[in-house]
């Protein structure tokens, strides 16, 4: 299992680099790039030249690839070209805010998704099932953005309970409850977002276990209902699931960008929406290489936490 | 459907059983009124070819079929006890007890994320209510018993690092461990190679001359059953065409398809250079099958009178009888007609 996790380590580090070289490109063959952002077309050539030579843009590509990698590696993300404040010193403040709204989210999310899952599909094509399922397609649809209008109006503007924007009142910072009265929205909307694909998730899971040979074989040998689900079934869909956690790793960035823009939550999200709105490159390239990161990381922590967890594939080298 | 006579040899005794499937509006008769016993400490086989009923009849009477499935008998007596009387939990005590089942594929009968040592425990736990540790030791010593080695070992180990004819020997533990007093056994080595198709069905023989159990054994293969059988029942399209003791079969089949499916069995001890002979056609479907004799289209001795109803039981014996308008003097000169 050890060499096969080593393996799969060694293949995700190209990848990422590769992520890093397809975002630079990009970047570079922009229409618009950082220099333009800090020249004005009423400056000289030679000045312009020597902006360029500043920030080391007359050198080879290659070179000014490898110095952003160094850069990226070192914890430096560059500057935006709008504000000129380091983004590395931007995002220490924003990626904390966004994961403060996410994880429990997700959490929330992922908990009751096993809860409701394993219920509808235990249940198959009975009522309780009808409604989990129901709501849940349903739900997918609905976008997040609309469903965080409706909350905001009903539990804003109409009932006035609770604050529209942002995660503390002015001069309330370090109050723990005026934190919780800006969360409660944010995070109903977000848990409400993540919930419904993993509903469905379990529910299948759930089903093709009951239709399994192994449930038959657990019934002729006269075992409960509670029996095979708790003892058999429930240990089967958790482990898919359990592999899903790593594929949300990325969302610890950019699992909330709509919903932290509706409500001013001041996290990653629009923090991204402006750097797109103002062409702000650098900070959007970084976003992206970040999140392309964590999800190739998370995909290696799925593959570990499927090894660690299923005998199956334990035993292989 | 004519009664069979009340005995107390009998340790399973099912009358008029039907099982129907409900599937998008249409109706799948697998089970079409069947009467049969298992005597005690007998084996009795159950063939026929796919899709004959012959699962299908041993799941009903166990209770394991799916929600889509009607199930109905006038009786079915297992060792006195009305099976249709009894609770659904009462039934759920009585499975992996009284009357054990083990499955056509070893392959997918056991839960991939369990130990052998899980699987086996939790029964013995479940019915004989004996602490983590005696089932421990009884799980092994049942493994032992049905031929497994280091079964200490093995206990611990995963379903995937088992063969799929060691994979059969521990469902086979698994329904050894209570001791019951029926076993049924559907297909056992049908997902097997031949080898071990041969030393499952010693082991069977084995386990039955231990413990005095009963045995359904379900196949379709006829000459799998010549040696382990004492008696015989012959299903088709949800039929019990022919049943009786397994020489009044081999030796005097009274039913054209008992005949066709003996035709069809290899036989090199024989000496005799008869072909092998394939029936003919296939199985007639089950959603709508025919109102007669469900094996008419394939039989070379069908007549009008064949498709006019499903024809009544010919007793031969005490113990055989056969559905077949003809009798079998009239069928043997047919045959020497046909011929
Ligand atoms: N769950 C189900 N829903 C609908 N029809 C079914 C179901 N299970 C079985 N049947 C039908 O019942 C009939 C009898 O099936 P059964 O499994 O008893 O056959 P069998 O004699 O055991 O054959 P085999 O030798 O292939 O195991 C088949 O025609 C099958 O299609
Ligand atoms: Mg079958």
């Amino acid at each position: 299992m050890a060499k096969y996790i080593v393996r799969r380590i060694l293949t995700a580090i190209p990848m990422v680099l590769l992520i890093t070289i397809l975002c630079f490109a990009l970047m570079h063959f922009a229409p618009y790039n950082a220099i333009d952002a800090m020249t004005t077309p009423k400056m000289s050539p030679e000045t312009i030249e020597l902006i360029k030579a500043k920030y080391g843009y007359d050198k080879p590509l290659f070179i000014q690839y490898l110095r952003w990698l160094n850069g990226i590696l070192n914890g430096n993300f560059g500057y935006s070209i709008v504000t000129k404040q380091s983004i590395a010193g931007d995002l220490a403040v924003r990626i904390p805010n966004t994961i403060k709204l996410v994880l429990p989210a997700y959490a929330t999310a992922y908990i009751l998704a096993i809860i409701l899952g394993l219920l509808a599909g235990s249940h198959k094509n009975k009522a309780a099932d009808k409604v989990i399922d129901g709501i849940s397609s349903i739900a997918i649809a609905v976008p997040s953005f609309w469903f965080s209008m409706l909350l905001i109006f009903i539990l804003g503007y109409k009932l006035k309970l609770l604050p529209i924007v942002g995660m503390h009142s002015v001069g309330k910072e370090a109050s723990m409850a005026d934190f919780l009265r800006h969360f409660i929205m944010p995070f109903i909307t977000l848990t409400f977002t993540f919930l419904p694909a993993n509903v469905k998730f379990v529910r299948s899971s759930t089903v093709t276990q009951f239709s399994e040979d192994y449930v038959l074989v657990q019934r002729a040998f006269g075992a409960s209902r509670g029996e095979i689900m708790f003892k058999h079934v429930c240990k089967n869909v958790l482990l898919p699931i359990i592999t899903r956690l790593g594929m949300a790793l990325q969302l610890l960035v950019t699992g909330a960008i709509i919903t932290e823009t509706v409500f001013g939550w001041p996290g990653v999200g629009p923090y991204f929406i402006k750097a797109i709105q103002g062409m702000d490159y650098p900070i959007v390239m970084i976003i992206l290489v970040l999140s392309s990161t964590l999800v190739i990381l998370g995909n290696l922590l799925s593959d570990i936490l499927y090894c660690i967890t299923d005998p199956r594939i334990r035993e292989m080298g | 459907m004519e009664e069979i006579k009340k005995n107390d040899d009998k340790i399973l005794s099912a009358q008029n059983v039907h099982t129907t499937f409900r599937t998008h509006g249409k109706s799948v008769k697998a089970v079409r009124g069947v009467s049969f016993y298992a005597g005690y400490q007998e084996i009795l086989a159950v063939v026929g070819e796919s899709g004959s009923g012959k699962s299908v009849l041993m799941k009903s009477i166990l209770g394991l079929m799916p929600e889509n499935a009607e199930v109905t008998a006038d009786q079915i007596l297992f060792m006195d006890k009305n099976i249709l009387e009894m609770t659904p939990e009462q039934q759920r005590k009585m499975r992996g007890k009284e009357i054990a089942m083990v499955f056509q594929d070893p392959m997918t009968a056991l839960n991939p994320l369990r130990t052998i040592g899980f699987h086996l425990t939790e029964v013995l736990k479940r019915h004989r209510g004996m602490d983590k540790r005696t089932a421990r030791k009884e799980a092994i010593a049942v493994l032992e018993q049905v031929g497994i080695s280091s079964p200490e070992k093995r206990l611990d180990q995963y379903p995937h690092e088992f063969s799929g004819g060691m994979r059969q020997r521990v469902l086979i533990a698994m329904a050894l461990c209570c001791r019951p007093k029926l076993l049924i056994a559907d297909e056992p080595t049908t997902a097997l190679d031949v080898t071990i198709q041969a030393q499952i069905l010693e082991l069977l023989k084995k386990l039955q001359d231990e413990t005095g159990m009963s045995i359904i054994l379900i196949t379709h293969d006829l000459g799998v059953v010549a040696s382990l059988s004492r008696r015989i029942m012959v299903m088709y399209g949800g039929l019990l065409m022919e049943e009786g003791l397994t020489e009044e079969i081999f030796y005097s089949p009274k039913h054209p398809y008992t005949r066709a499916l003996l035709q069809a069995i290899p036989k090199p001890q024989a000496g005799d250079r008869k072909r092998l002979e394939p029936i003919p056609g296939m199985a007639p479907s089950l959603i709508d099958p025919p109102d007669g004799c469900p094996f008419a289209e394939r039989c070379k001795f069908a007549c009008e009178q064949c498709e006019k109803g499903i024809p009544k039981y010919r007793v031969y014996s005490d113990t055989q009888r056969a559905m077949c308008i003809f009798s079998a003097e009239e069928l043997d000169a047919r045959e020497r007609k046909v011929d």
